[in-house]
């Protein structure tokens, strides 16, 4: 009995589960001592999630990118590398789709992807220098993608504010083309005739119009099934991970481990990249701008592969989660009054538990071990 | 069997995760939280990354909005974005609050506030700090500043305190927002210098960020070498321009709000920009039923909405005199300070002429 | 020395152990062990690896806490918390992987943890160096206290080792495996010291699987198999086939049984080999070499002398600045790894864990770690997952890895022997023309040994071509046909097997020269 128990708790699911109940916990206790209501607050918080059909939509939306850095991380370290960089591809990814959605401007069948290529192409090469410079001169990927994020970040400034792309009285670019959007009917619903559909139909109404309505969550589903594919079903996903948890024995067996390092970092740069190519086209905003300090879609990236424990499947709802958790931290913040300060702890704290919940395993063996010694 | 049941148990769960989605999606889940039943009129504000705590306008629109509420019967409430990507959907989430009036505090969420103006016409909008100019839907109120009348009266000041003949200025970012700062300072400089019959340098430089006090810092410390007076607009980045003026024992002028609590004894005085009040004003216009859609508001010294403060321990009662003065006058109209290089242009020309006394 | 009931604690003993149990997990180390060590004696812990012998010494010197017995010193039972408690009692210990700071001078090292400061807390260097000088002397120990550890040999190093056990003073000193790194003469004067020490009243424990110096060093052995105490021994009454038999627990063969050679023609050939290490330090110099079908080649040699540059220089991860590597005539020196391996080479690398196999992958995947972009593993740059499941039966059957139905176990959790069953196995099935076993039986129990010894001879019997490189010269005695001494990068003299003895070839190992011939 004890031993079937133990093997739930054990599982993957599970324990990122108790995880996230256990941050939940101690985030309600913080709650309780800066002076909110937990039970209120998490009243609010789900509501924010699921009280509208908009908002689900709007979690999901707002979860795509966080799921492709996430599966860009999670790839990396699958190869044993640590691509704190997802941030700056991501940031160069969104520059190169800018630019390009800019200059060119054909018919959407051969925008869109030409924007989205140029996106991720950029975010491959970032990430490739990382790659390059660890495998021929060892230089630490860490080291070098924090350079890379500083350089993203203000590349991104001097192109928004570049003369022929600025647009006057505003901290950005022009938006792209309309043609390189991947947005829902962008046109059609901002019509006469879309708005007179839409206003019959209150719930199309509600996730089409009022939200950037795209398919781009399918799309990194299927990019997240195809990671995963290649990860556990290809010759070179065998490779990469054979280079992940042993380099000297992949070496040894004759596996090309530096080359491999640059190929992990151009795929995982590639899906930094998507992710940046996308948030930028499936946005009803689509500018790059000044950018103060880092937006972290490639940072929260990090949690998700962490909470999915580096499985690319399991970065889809790692990703929905997290994208939810922040969606509601900010309804947190107008209904209740709550600073952002302390939805960031609260997320925080859940990150924090889910990262350490590779000690529950550990807890479920001892206690295990107790109980059968007793019997014994 | 363990690869059975745990394949059962993803089956299950993605199918539980499908239902419940595809239900939400149809109908919705709500949980009762007890703050359903507060109908008083309801004004929220949006801020952009800068957030509630940075110092300058987004502060000053919070405080705005808390006197509101202290005053009125009014519920007011905020949320930050991080992320541009949330401008959009957090503006949404405030319109389905039924939120009486929303604000979009700074020139980054014009976009957004005009395209929700749009999707949402009944619901109504107030942008501060910026102007959507003619294209202003009927839902949206804008509210703008005369910065470049207060940065004309500190640049007068800078230039009447000055005893090297050097004055400074840095700015965050260019942009038209930062212009008005630039130009306003220059012609006070010059309108001064032509008082005084001498020629007064002014040294111009860009942080390049709203943020970076280290950068703010160390182009300041460059400048304290010929100059003894600074003028800062760039946020963040000036909180290290007051650092040197600190470290050097020169003047430095403020921007947005009094910032001599940072310095006491170098903030010269400061350019207030008192977005709060704005907000607080328009507001109160939308409560009492006044229909500002469609409209801009400007604001300068003659609505108190920018100026220097009352007190400034550190400046010569006789420079504060002649700066009330001169005040008077732009609020008259008798002066009018450019905004921009162009107005700057003309202005400076007019100077020679003879044509502003 | 047969007993049928426990000892009496007595105040005669330094140290005695009842009924000491130890639990890992689910698995259960120790079970009930006793042990009784004499005063001033030297005593032996024999087992097979694995068996639990370094447990129970940890156990004494506080690393780990015991899960049920006492431990008494000297008739008092005590409670040993941590080593720093051990070593307020006076146990000192030496373990097989020295705790030495590279940067550090010898007496720095030997000081360590326990410098003796004035009321300023300046180390008072003078005081220590006098009493170091001291314990040196007395017991005969040759060591330069100003060269630093990383200039020195291993010999040299574990007498630090042991001076910072005297110098904390210890009274009891335990080595875990202390010859497993030395050439035959620095096992003498180690064994040297040991007496040296006895005479002086100190009681030493060895821990050892190596009979012969039991028979030479200790006075009584304690042996222990799979974690249970099996006897203890007055050693003299004993021949090295009984205690070996008392340690596996079945009858064993000690000799290896094998034909005389019938070498063939030359398949793999070394000439003036010259390699440069990654720091720029020639390592390989001149070294030449070659191996004909049909014969076991031993490179004897002391760790650090160059074979693993060699190794790595034939792999290509070193680059080789002159010379050639020839197999079947063929060039393969800078090339690459793949070349090498798709030339007929077959390498089984020393330290399965860290080169030779993957363990957080399943058997299955490590089974086909060399293979899985040939066919049929590799179907269109997938891979054929059922395939490579047949084949791993096969290699789990045929090479008698043990649990048989462990495919998609991690290799992790195999025992070592049956970890190094499979990549054996895995590197014969590749059909190699030469085969390099780089110490095959380092970590392995005897049986595994045997089993290890007899497929490499197999092998050579069906004309493959063997390079055997290891630091036990026993077991390069025992298998090779030829024996090459390997030192300072070059090979300073080879030996047919019949001339070869330990003598000869252990003084070429310590870099002297080799009176009989001149191959230099």
């Amino acid at each position: 009995m004890t031993r079937s128990i133990s093997r739930i708790l054990k599982s993957y699911f599970m324990r990122t589960f108790i995880a996230v109940l256990l941050g939940f916990v101690v985030a309600s206790a913080i709650l309780f001592i800066t002076g909110y209501n937990p039970s209120q607050c998490m009243a609010v918080m789900f509501n924010a999630v699921f009280s509208r059909p908009k908002f689900i939509v709007n979690v999901i939306l707002k979860s795509t990118p966080i799921i492709l850095t996430g599966l860009s991380v999670a790839f990396a370290f699958k190869m044993g590398l640590f691509n704190i960089g997802a941030e700056g591809q991501y940031i160069v990814s969104t520059i190169a789709a800018a630019i390009a959605g800019l200059v060119f401007n054909f018919h959407p069948i051969i925008q869109v992807p030409l924007v989205i290529m140029s996106g991720v192409f950029a975010g491959a090469i970032f990430g490739g220098i990382i790659g390059f410079l660890k495998s021929k001169f060892g230089i630490h990927e860490v080291i070098t993608s924090i350079m890379l994020n500083w350089i993203a970040l203000y590349l991104c400034n001097y192109i928004s504010n570049l003369a022929c792309f600025h647009k006057p009285e505003s901290d950005g670019t022009y938006p792209i083309n309309e043609s390189g959007l991947t947005l829902f009917m962008y046109k059609w619903k901002f019509s006469e005739e879309g708005r007179s559909f839409l206003k019959n139909n209150p719930v199309l109404n509600d996730i089409i119009l009022k939200t950037d309505f795209n398919f781009n969550f399918i799309l990194a589903v299927i990019i997240a099934i195809v990671v995963w594919v290649v990860i556990y079903k290809t010759r070179k996903g065998y490779e990469f991970r054979a280079c992940g948890l042993n380099p000297d024995a992949a070496q040894n067996a004759g596996i090309d481990v530096n080359k491999n390092i640059i190929y992990t970092m151009l795929i995982s740069g590639a899906l930094s990249g998507l992710a940046g190519a996308l948030a930028l086209t499936g946005s009803s905003n689509p500018v790059i701008h000044v950018l103060p300090v880092f937006e972290n879609y490639g940072f929260n990236g990090l949690s998700v592969a962490l909470i999915a424990g580096s499985s690319p499947i399991g970065c889809i709802f790692a990703g929905v989660m997290f994208s939810a958790l922040i969606y509601a931290g900010q309804s947190l913040q107008f209904k209740l009054g709550a600073p952002s300060e302390i939805v960031n702890i609260m997320i925080g704290t859940i990150v924090f538990f889910v990262a350490l919940s590779v000690i529950i395993p550990m807890i479920v063996d001892k206690i295990v071990e107790k109980e059968e010694r007793k019997s014994a | 069997m363990r690869n059975i049941i745990s394949k059962i148990g993803v089956t299950l769960l993605v199918l539980s995760f499908v239902g419940i989605l595809a239900f939400a999606i149809n109908t919705g889940f709500k949980i009762a939280t007890g703050l359903e039943d507060d109908n008083r009129f309801s004004v929220s504000m949006v801020t952009d990354g800068g957030g509630i705590n940075d110092q300058s306008f987004q502060e000053s629109s919070w405080k705005g909005m808390q006197e509101l509420a202290k005053e009125t019967d009014v519920k007011v409430s905020y949320v930050e974005c991080p992320q541009t990507s949330d401008f959009l959907s957090n503006i949404d989430k405030l319109a389905d609050e039924n939120t009486d009036l929303i604000w979009g505090i700074g020139y980054k969420l014009a976009d957004t506030i005009e395209l929700a103006a749009k999707t949402n016409p009944e619901i109504n909008y107030a942008l501060a700090d910026f102007s959507l100019g003619e294209k202003t839907p009927e839902n949206v109120t804008c509210a703008v500043f005369r910065s470049e009348e207060s940065s004309f009266v500190v640049g007068y000041i800078a230039a009447m305190t000055t005893k090297t003949d050097c004055v400074g200025f840095v700015g965050g970012i260019k942009g038209l927002v930062i212009d008005q700062f630039e130009y306003g300072y220059l012609a006070g400089v010059k309108y001064a210098s032509k008082k005084l019959g001498k020629n007064i340098d002014v040294k111009i430089q860009y942080a390049e960020s709203f943020t970076d006090s280290a950068k703010g810092k160390a182009i300041a410390m460059k400048m304290y070498d010929e100059c003894d007076v600074i003028f800062h607009a760039a946020g963040g980045a000036g909180v290290g321009v007051i650092e040197a003026a600190k470290e050097t024992g020169n003047y430095v002028i403020g921007v947005d709000k009094d910032q001599s609590s940072l310095a006491p004894k170098n903030v010269l005085t400061s350019a207030i920009k008192d977005v709060g009040k704005a907000v607080k004003m328009i507001s109160i216009k939308a409560l009492n039923g006044e229909n500002t859609g469609g409209k801009t508001f400007s604001y300068g010294i003659k609505e108190h909405c920018v100026g220097i403060p009352a007190e400034n321990p550190n400046l010569d009662p006789s420079v504060y005199k002649s700066a009330i003065e001169i005040q008077r006058k732009i609020s008259d109209g008798k002066i009018v300070s450019p905004g921009n290089e162009k107005d700057y242009n003309e202005f400076i020309n007019k100077l020679s002429r003879g044509e502003i006394i | 020395m047969e007993r049928g009931i426990a000892l009496e604690i007595s105040k005669d003993y330094a140290v005695q152990m009842r009924g000491i149990s130890k639990f890992f997990g689910n698995f259960q180390a120790l079970d009930s062990v006793d042990l009784d060590v004499k005063k001033g004696e030297t005593h032996a812990i024999l087992g097979e690896n694995g068996a639990g012998k370094s447990t129970l010494m940890n156990i004494l010197y506080g690393l780990y806490g015991a899960d049920g017995g006492t431990i008494y010193l000297n008739g008092e039972p005590v409670y040993i918390k941590n080593p720093s408690v051990a070593i307020s009692y006076g146990i000192g210990m030496v373990h097989q992987h020295f705790m030495l700071v590279e940067k550090f001078t010898v007496l720095q090292n030997i000081i360590l943890g326990n410098e003796s400061t004035d009321k300023f807390g300046i180390i008072n260097m003078r005081k220590a160096r006098k009493k170091v000088i001291e314990i040196i002397k007395r017991y005969g120990m040759n060591v330069d206290l100003k060269k630093k550890i990383r200039n020195i040999s291993v010999g040299m190093q574990q007498k630090v080792e042991i001076l910072k056990a005297l110098y904390r003073g210890a009274e009891i000193l335990i080595l875990d495996e202390p010859t497993a790194v030395l050439t035959p003469q620095e096992v003498d004067e180690l064994l040297e010291i040991i007496e040296n020490l006895k005479k002086d009243g100190k009681t030493v424990i060895i821990i050892t699987h190596k009979l012969k110096e039991i028979k030479k060093s200790s006075k009584e052995c304690t042996i222990i198999r799979k974690g249970k105490f099996v006897d203890c021994v007055n050693v003299k009454d004993e021949s090295e086939q009984s205690l070996a038999e008392k340690m596996v627990g079945h009858k064993v063969k000690l000799l290896v049984d094998k034909e005389k050679a019938t070498p063939g023609e030359v398949v793999f050939e070394i000439k003036d080999l010259n390699v440069k290490s990654e720091r720029g330090i020639d390592v390989i110099k001149n070294l030449s070499m070659s191996l004909r079908k049909g014969e076991i080649y031993g490179l004897a040699g002391v760790d650090g002398n160059g074979q693993k540059e060699l190794m790595e220089a034939l792999i290509c991860r070193l680059y080789v600045e002159s010379g050639k590597i020839l197999i079947n005539g063929k060039e393969i020196q800078n090339t690459s790894t793949r070349n090498v391996l798709d030339s007929k080479i077959s390498i089984i690398h020393e330290d399965r864990h860290r080169y030779g196999c993957i363990l957080g992958m399943s058997v299955a995947d490590n089974a086909i770690l060399e293979k899985y972009r040939e066919k049929p593993f590799n179907a269109n740059g997938f891979l054929n997952y059922d395939e490579r499941d047949k084949y791993t039966e096969k290699l789990i059957e045929k090479y008698d890895v043990r649990p048989s139905k462990c495919k998609y176990t991690k290799i992790r959790n195999l025992s070592g022997g049956n970890q190094q069953k499979l990549v054996i196995g895995r590197e014969i099935e590749n059909d190699p023309d030469l085969l390099i076993a780089i110490q095959p039986t380092r970590g392995l129990d005897v049986g595994a040994i045997e089993y290890v010894h007899k497929v490499l001879i197999d092998l050579r019997d069906k004309g493959k071509a063997i390079l055997l490189i290891s630091l036990e010269l026993d077991e390069i005695l025992d298998l090779s046909d030829r024996i090459g001494v390997i030192y300072d990068g070059s090979i300073v003299g080879e030996f047919d097997q019949k001339e070869a003895n330990e003598q000869n070839v252990g003084l070429l190992m310590a870099g002297g020269k080799n009176n009989d011939e001149e191959h230099i």
